[in-house]
């Protein structure tokens, strides 16, 4: 671009959707989250490559944490939902997208609890119980901090703030959520699948 | 305020006085302590990021001092070996957390919008926030140290020693805490920068024309955001291994004392180039205005820093090349670590080229980075000596290895940072530095250091084991110490000649006009020190040296500083693409706010009750950091983030 007389066009004002400083903010502090949790994941496999498979007391059980995982991606699913009716001016349609979402990362929290209290082994037997529930627990703090942001951006969309164009919080939120989510199957392919795999 | 229009075309319009008035009262904060307090103007927390830096920088500097006095000679008493550790490691922590990186955060903070067109940072609370972490993070540590337990592990902190059985004090509790806090800060302002460099360029500003220090700052912004996780992580496990029971470190636990050091050294070989992109750029920006001409080679430069940034992450493992890793691993960390110097090369070469067809102004200035291109070659080939794995074997441990990152870090940061405080004083401050007091400023720390440090690579060459509190007589070591000793109190000499030349100038400098060198980039173009609002109207870029387009020639086109979109409906700011820098939103931007000190404030109060076990009150005082995140967060139609009108 040579010539520098900027070009006179018409330009909207204030947050709107990708072109909001906020979504390029969440972006970057995806980054950075995602970079904890790969952190976290090399811990766990630094400790298997030292110590091998004998390191697992025993496998873990599936029949929570598998239904648990499908409740995450359905809560993804709902709150994309939400946004998508965001943008197209469906208001009530969007706000039970959103308190959906909400609902069923309770859900998750609430089972993963009870998944806590049905493990055999503490925080503080071997370093496999602390990697377990410092990993799970980091992440269950980020699913706290997600359903957080869907509450406040569901209580900001019953006052009426948001429509089609001024929406920006949803998806700021929306894309967060589905983050969590996302790392919940890298914790979950990590701690739940591959002891079964070779 | 009224609701602004959804579209509209900005106006453009020529820089006058009713704009500049207009624009003023918008973005001009309450004085008073409350508005000094609720400030979120870049200008203010860069100068505060900078002097909070050097006071940590004469901590550390007297820590440094009393340890050399202790090495001084040999079998000295001056202090006990717990004195010892806890000055050596507070005075690495002080020098590389609290000194180095945020100093180049001042600069970056003070400059980008400045820089690169623009009004503020993308997130001015966020940027004030950053600040008040840092600092709160600082205090706490050092609030450990005052009351006799600061940490005395080395920065490094290895583990075992770190865990509870051999370190029982709260320590090291002080150090994690306060480590976690400190990465709040430097994350959120990597987020800040990042997002600032992305999308807040001055139109026609594409990325092949923003200036090279906001190249390294943003470099160095996304080395943060991909290491700092990995250290705030080690340090939150071995809090809780300290306090919990669980096993990451300790080997009774099937736990293993080497992820620490993986852990710490993917985070902290990262962060060497975090405290040196953002100063190699301060160079790369400032030497050619002292050279006349622009930079040699900017493309492979800002390609050099970008690499170096990547090859960073691929090198940590030449820390631990003594702790009995595979020979395969060794090998390719090894060569690893000879790449690396390749880029740092380029960016010696285009130094040297610019000097070498320019025609140099030896101000102060220019001596200060003609002293940082000598120090960072002979830094990088003691750094080539122990990146070979056998010498390092030798030298692992040694003082040679602590005159190697001396003379990395004071070569590259300390003296970029000084000759930048000689350039850009007068645009922060309205006045020059004085130029007299600067050459011996220059001369004292130039000589002091290398009369310190230098010697060090013979010492440590001669066998001398660093961390150690004394040395017998006898073995070839008391002449040598004695140097470095009169050299460290020469060098200091120099730094104090610094704060002077800062204490009486900023009173009686010269009155530097907005453009005292003759500089090419845009913060040139604005008064010295800037108006709240920084530019009047919003520049149109054509080149890479604005202000140079007469001498150069650059392009067919010609930068327009002074008639550009007004943007004053409010505090407003200009959103443009990432790449080409065209404009695409107008970004409405928030007013002062208690809400990013409250915020700093609520996490240090909540780090101190995780350090008591105070778990009540570390409940309630996350409720208080939520509910001010919550209403900093809300929405507000003053910022364009919620529905024009209301649907009935």
């Amino acid at each position: 671009m040579s010539d520098a007389a900027p070009r006179m066009m018409a330009l909207p004002v204030g947050s709107i959707g990708h072109k909001s400083f906020g979504w390029w903010g969440m972006m970057t502090v995806i980054m950075t989250e995602a970079s904890l949790f790969a952190y976290l994941l090399f811990a766990y496999f630094y400790f298997l490559v030292h110590y091998g498979h004998g390191w697992i007391a025993e496998k873990p059980g599936l029949a929570l944490a598998a239904p648990n995982t499908a409740i995450l991606l359905l809560s993804s699913l709902f709150v994309w939902w939400a946004e998508s009716c965001a943008a197209r001016d469906r208001r009530g349609a969007q706000a039970v997208g959103l308190a959906i979402g909400v609902v069923l990362g309770v859900i998750f929290l609430a089972i993963q609890i009870l998944e806590w209290r049905e493990k055999p082994f503490t925080i503080a037997s071997t370093s496999y119980g602390s990697s377990y529930f410092i990993t799970t627990g980091f992440h269950m703090a980020h699913v706290v901090v997600g359903v957080l942001m869907l509450a406040a951006v569901l209580l900001w969309s019953l006052l009426g703030y948001f429509d089609s164009r001024r929406r920006a919080p949803i998806s700021i939120a929306a894309v967060y959520w589905h983050f969590v989510d996302l790392v919940w199957l890298a914790i979950f392919f990590t701690f739940y699948l591959t002891p079964y795999i070779g | 305020m009224a609701v602004a229009d959804i579209d509209r075309s900005p106006k453009l319009q020529p820089q006058n006085e009713p704009t500049a008035l207009r624009l003023a009262g918008l973005w001009a904060g309450e004085g008073g302590l409350r508005g000094w307090l609720s400030s979120v103007d870049h200008k203010e927390y860069g100068k505060r990021y900078i002097i909070t830096a050097f006071v940590f920088l004469a901590l550390g500097g007297v820590e440094a001092l009393v340890m050399r006095l202790q090495l001084a000679g040999p079998n000295k008493t001056l202090l006990t070996p717990e004195q010892y550790n806890q000055l050596f490691s507070m005075h690495g922590l002080t020098m590389i957390f609290l000194y180095a990186q945020p100093v180049l955060s001042g600069f970056s903070v003070f400059l980008f919008p400045l820089i690169l067109g623009t009004r503020d940072m993308a997130f001015p609370r966020l940027n004030a926030f950053s600040y008040w972490i840092y600092l709160l993070s600082g205090l706490f540590i050092y609030a450990g140290f005052l009351i006799g337990y600061g940490p005395n592990d080395g920065w490094f902190n290895y583990a075992p020693y770190a865990l509870k059985p051999y370190n029982p004090g709260p320590n090291m509790d002080f150090y994690a805490l306060g480590m976690i806090l400190f990465g709040v800060s430097s994350t959120a302002g990597a987020t800040n920068f990042v997002v600032t460099f992305l999308r807040a360029r001055a139109p026609g500003m594409s990325i092949n024309r923003a200036p090279i220090l906001a190249w390294g700052t943003v470099t160095a912004s996304f080395g943060i955001l991909f290491s700092v996780p990995a250290v705030s992580l080690a340090f939150f496990m071995l809090w809780t291994d300290r306090q919990f029971g669980t096993h990451f470190f300790d080997p009774a636990g099937r736990g293993q004392p080497l992820l620490w050091q993986h852990l710490f050294w993917i985070f902290a070989h990262p962060w060497v180039y975090v405290v040196a992109l953002p100063a190699m750029g301060i160079v790369s920006d400032a030497l050619p205005i002292f050279c006349r001409r622009p930079l040699v080679g900017y493309t492979v430069v800002v390609l050099a820093s970008v690499a170096t940034m990547v090859m960073g992450f691929g090198v940590w493992l030449h820390h631990m090349f003594a702790t009995g890793i595979p020979f395969l691993a060794l090998s390719f960390f090894s060569a690893a670590s000879f790449v690396i110097t390749v880029p740092s090369a380029v960016a010696v070469f285009a130094w040297i080229a610019t000097i070498w067809t320019g025609r140099p102004v030896l101000s102060t200035a220019f001596l200060f980075f003609a002293g940082f291109i000598v120090m960072f070659v002979i830094g990088g080939v003691s750094g080539v000596m122990t990146a070979a794995a056998p010498s390092d074997q030798q030298l692992t441990d040694t003082y040679f290895v602590v005159a190697h990152i001396h003379y990395v870090l004071i070569g590259i940061n300390v003296l970029a940072v000084m000759g930048g405080l000689y350039v850009w004083f007068p645009k922060m401050t309205g006045r020059l530095l004085d130029e007299r007091l600067g050459r011996w400023n220059f001369w004292t720390v130039f000589i002091g250091f290398n009369l310190a440090f230098l010697p060090m690579h013979w010492t440590g060459l001669a066998g001398m084991p660093r961390r150690i509190y004394t040395y017998p007589q006898g073995l070839g070591w008391s002449a040598v110490n004695l140097v470095t000793t009169i050299g460290a109190f020469i060098l200091a000499f120099g730094v104090l000649l610094l704060f002077v030349n800062i204490w009486i100038s900023r009173r009686r400098g010269v009155v530097a006009g907005p453009d005292p060198w003759g500089g090419p980039t845009l913060e040139w173009a604005v008064s010295s020190p800037p108006p709240p609002y920084d530019f009047a109207v919003i520049p149109a870029v054509a080149s890479r040296h604005p202000l140079w387009e007469d001498a150069l020639q650059e392009a067919a086109g010609k930068s327009s500083l002074t008639r550009g979109m007004a943007l004053d409906d409010g505090k407003e700011m200009l959103v443009t693409t990432a790449l080409d820098a065209e404009p695409v939103a107008i970004q409405k931007m928030p007013d002062d706010s208690l809400a990013p000190l409250l915020t700093a404030i609520a996490a240090t109060a909540l780090a101190v009750a995780a350090l008591r076990h105070a778990w009540i009150a570390a409940g309630l005082v996350t409720l208080v950091l939520l509910a001010v995140l919550f209403f900093w967060l809300w929405p507000r139609r003053a910022l364009g983030q919620v529905a024009e009108r209301k649907h009935v």
